[in-house]
């Protein structure tokens, strides 16, 4: 059986639905991504699944156990780090982590092949208060202190959010190291790029998932061709495209646009010709594969 | 249990570390103490009182000098005449209290064992009037006992009476007062903060997750509130006693026993702020709203309950504080023997219950 | 072209601890400059200092024609600031929310209500007038409390992680209000953790244990350290950093 399956999830907050029906199964040592804006619905569906709220409708199971009759069974095996980091920022990282230890009826000194390997890098600081920890030191912390007690389902929500691009590359290295030692990894994030790091991953807009599947194959599905433009001035280039009816949609992208384009009518000469009488210079055109973001971007409008 | 200890451990680091904590911990007793108390010992000290004897006995001047050999009272003249004579030094603000000997006193109390003293003093300051006559009865009560220690003790019905006279402030209350209040505080307040400022931060939601029970957690919030409280009664007590000379008339242990329901009692209603609050803020507010107020201004510590309207003496039953200061006036001060104050404990104790008891119904397995 | 943000030698010192290391750099009129750098490495404290929050220990930062250190209030009321954190009152509805910012800012009474209608109109927002601002999303928020920032219309506008958690489409468009801004003459200065934004920076600084290590253009940057993308150049230099502490 999956670590984690969830059936048809729905939950709303007065008249706002912030989960509108989600079901999806993770196996066994896999890094499952949930991607998605803020306000999506990431975190209520990271307290359904931890025991913490329960849904409106739907069941879950979390390795076997169910969410609302077996949820003390759940907290045993569990490993939560909730969105905003969840320490005493007036404790030292000594005193965090022994604390959370105590907690699960274990030690650090127990358990400390499970975290040495994130643990050391904050190790050196010890003494120091949490609070006076940097976003990367805090979020070793958390992690350290929600894998204290050998969990087999790790639950994070949000873990990178804030976080500078070196810490959470560092962090995706730390999730795929555990991944290899057999745990079993829902994570959430908004940052697009970071999907191609899971094994597969959820898009979710406002309460619902768009596509399930591992990411590879959801840019292989996607059905529009995306093409990049470049030009001297791009950000009257971005205005003159979206002008052109042979383009379906045009953002910017970095230090490029992405259009999709209307495949009858799209024709590089006649697009290229055009941009050129309305004052481009150094006009580059071409056909590219779709990133996640642009994927998102064109599943959420449906 | 180790889960436990590493628990109450992890509490009082938070309170150690917060420097606003400690000093609201620490100095706050001290004063309120010396805020509440200390004008008033000078007062109380020397209180002029009057006599307006018609018995003229042994027993009724014997009282006279005991009172006036006590350093509350002071004795102003050769005594009244009549009533009106009585009135009007009263009116003059030249006594802060009066005793009326009926005739033929001590026959009366030697024949048929009763006997009756009027005690007026002054009713615009209630607590203040209610302290003296406290004070002159259980002085008149001593010398009773000493000269007739019989089984069968002399009953002497103080008939009191307050009259006019705004002259006068102060009272020992403040004793029973502060006591009532700083528990509140402490105890409701910081409790039921403390535990919103994990919710807050969204510690809760891990602890939650965790297999910990939330009977422990609960416990182990509790545990440093409930210490340092009884630190601070035995401040209050230290200060109060050695310091203001507040005589602490009762036996030690009921005295302790009824402050530990007490602070039972706060951190019980702490506890229930704590699991319908959200946020520190409306926990704060709550605590000061709801517990702070009423535990000043409807227990009696400050506004005598007997001349409020009836809805606010109705609603004062249901103030913890209002039970404590009685039981504390009567043990502490009049020294009374425990059987009286029995009904004052049973309401606590059995207030103990219905909070806990809705606390730990209330208190969340989960977040909503 | 007008400079509207000069440092000079700029060093901020908590006790020991030297968080901003004697930096100099000069921001023009009209410019987007992306002020990119890893937790903790000075740059909410640099921040702190050019909106008048902070005195600098020693150094010296003129922003909008005034000298930070003596005439904070000056420029004050030169700046606009929108911040991932707080941006606008949740409980107050739309129109109330542009009112109350306007009046903090000085904006006469009558010039407020056509301003507020043609920052609707521009926004597309006109039926979210009496809405809560509680009541949109994260989105629309933040497009609002840009457009609150610049209301007044500020020399600069400090703008700290504005897209965190902002859906792709959303921050997309964001970033297109910041043009204009730009356009208008709008100075804007901008922290991501975004690279791709860094991108549709003018000019991008990178720092790095307090100090700059990097200025110049995305275009110049990423050859100087012959990287593909933004991120790279980043994670080059910001691996760099010794220093954990924020």
């Amino acid at each position: 059986m999956n670590p984690i399956i969830a059936k048809d999830i729905k939950r709303s907050y007065g008249k706002v639905e912030a989960l509108k029906g989600i079901s999806f199964e993770v196996s066994k040592g896999e890094i499952f991504g949930i991607i998605g804006p803020d306000g999506a619905g990431k975190t209520t569906l990271f307290r359904i699944l931890s025991t913490l709220l329960l849904a409106d409708s739907g069941e879950a199971k979390i390795d076997g156990f169910d969410v609302i009759k077996d949820y003390k069974a759940i907290r045993q095996i569990v490993g939560y780090m909730p969105g905003r980091f969840s320490l005493y920022q007036d404790l030292s990282v000594e005193e965090n982590i022994n604390f959370f230890a105590k907690l699960f009826n274990t030690s650090l000194k127990e358990n400390y092949y499970l975290v040495e390997e994130i643990y050391r890098h904050i190790e050196p600081f010890k003494k120091r208060r949490a609070g006076a920890l940097s976003g990367g030191m805090k979020q070793k912390l958390a992690l350290s202190c929600a894998l204290i007690h050998k969990p087999s389902v790790l639950f994070l929500d949000e873990p990178t959010t804030g976080v500078d691009p070196v810490s959470r590359k560092e962090f995706w290295h730390m999730l795929k190291m555990l991944k290899a030692q057999g745990i079993t990894i829902l994570v959430s994030t908004p940052y697009m790029d970071e999907a191609s790091l899971c094994n597969r991953v959820a898009l979710i807009q406002e309460g619902s998932f768009l596509d399930i599947d591992t990411p590879e194959n959801i840019v292989n599905k996607f059905d529009q061709e995306i093409w990049s433009a470049n030009s001297n001035n791009m950000p009257k280039l971005l205005i003159d495209l979206r002008n052109l009816k042979e383009i379906k949609s045009a953002f910017a992208f970095g230090d490029t646009n992405h259009i999709t384009i209307d495949k009858e009518t799209f024709n590089k000469e006649i697009i290229e010709e055009k941009l050129k009488s309305l004052g481009h210079k150094d006009i580059i055109l071409k056909g590219i594969k779709p990133t996640i973001e642009d994927c998102f971007m064109e599943l959420a409008k449906k | 249990m180790k889960q436990l200890l590493s628990f109450i451990h992890k509490e009082f680091l938070h309170i150690f570390r917060d420097t606003w904590t400690m000093m609201i911990i620490i100095a706050l007793p001290i004063v309120m103490m010396i805020l509440f108390g200390y004008a008033v010992t000078t007062e109380i000290k020397n209180t002029n009182f009057g006599v307006l004897d018609y018995s003229k006995d042994d027993l009724s001047k014997g009282i006279v000098n005991k009172l006036k050999s006590s350093e509350y009272f002071i004795y102003e003249n050769d005594g009244y005449n009549n009533y009106q004579e009585a009135e009007e030094s009263f009116k003059n603000g030249d006594v802060g209290i009066i005793l009326v000997f009926e005739e033929n006193f001590y026959e009366n109390l030697t024949h048929t064992g009763k006997a009756n003293i009027q005690i007026l003093a002054d009713g615009s300051d209630p607590n203040t009037a209610r302290t003296l006559v406290t004070y002159a009865s259980s002085i008149i009560n001593i010398y009773l006992q000493e000269k007739n220690p019989s089984p069968t003790p002399y009953q002497i019905t103080p008939e009191i009476k307050f009259l006019y006279n705004p002259q006068l402030k102060g009272s020992y209350n403040s004793v029973p007062g502060v006591i009532g209040m700083i528990i509140m505080l402490i105890c409701a307040m910081m409790t039921a903060v403390s535990i919103t400022r994990e919710k807050e931060r969204g510690t809760m939601e891990v602890l939650l997750v965790s297999p910990i029970k939330p009977i422990y957690i609960i416990i182990a919030k509790l545990t440093p509130y409930f210490v340092i409280s009884v630190i601070n009664v035995i401040i209050i007590f230290i200060i109060s006693h050695f310091i203001m000379g507040v005589p602490i008339a009762g036996n030690m242990f009921w005295i302790t026993i009824l402050c530990i329901l007490y602070i039972i009692v706060s951190l019980a209603l702490g506890l229930l702020i704590s699991t319908i609050a959200h946020t520190q803020v409306i926990a704060l507010l709550i605590s000061g709203m709801v517990m702070m107020l009423p535990a000043v201004y409807l227990s009696g510590m400050m506004f005598p309950i007997e001349n409020m309207p009836w809805i606010l003496q109705f609603i004062s039953n249901i103030i913890p504080a209002r039970w404590f200061v009685a039981a504390i006036r009567k043990i502490m001060i009049m020294g009374v023997e425990v059987r009286y104050i029995v009904n004052e404990m049973v309401i606590l104790v059995t207030m103990i219950i219905v909070l806990v008891a809705i606390s730990l119904k209330k208190f969340k397995q989960r977040l909503e | 072209m007008e400079t509207v943000i000069k440092v000079e030698n700029l060093i901020k010192r908590f006790g020991n601890f030297t968080a901003v290391d004697n930096i100099s750099f000069e921001v023009k009129k009209g410019e987007i400059f992306g002020f990119l750098g890893a937790n903790g490495a000075g740059k909410t404290t640099v921040m702190r200092m050019l909106c008048g929050l902070s005195k600098p220990s020693s150094g010296k930062a003129i922003v909008a024609g005034f000298d930070v250190d003596k005439d904070a209030e000056e420029i004050k009321k030169r700046i606009g600031y929108m911040s991932q954190k707080f941006s606008l009152y949740e409980d107050l509805k739309v129109w109330e929310n542009i009112k109350l910012f306007a009046g903090i800012y000085g904006v006469k009474k009558t010039d407020i209500k056509a301003k507020t209608d043609e920052l609707l109109r521009e926004l597309g927002f006109e039926s979210e007038r009496e809405t809560y601002v509680k009541a949109l999303p994260l989105g629309w928020k933040q497009k609002l409390a840009f457009s609150v920032a610049i209301f007044h219309e500020p020399k600069v506008v400090f703008l700290d992680e504005p897209t965190g958690g902002v859906d792709p489409a959303t921050r997309r468009t964001f970033w297109e209000l910041i043009y204009k801004a730009a356009e208008k003459g709008i100075t804007c200065f901008v922290t991501t953790h975004y690279m791709d934004e860094a991108e549709y920076c003018d000019r991008v600084s990178i720092m790095v244990d307090g100090r700059i290590d990097a200025l110049d253009t995305p275009k110049r940057l990423k050859e100087i350290y012959s990287a593909k993308n933004m991120d790279e150049v980043f994670q080059h230099l910001a691996k760099k950093a010794e220093r954990q502490a924020d």
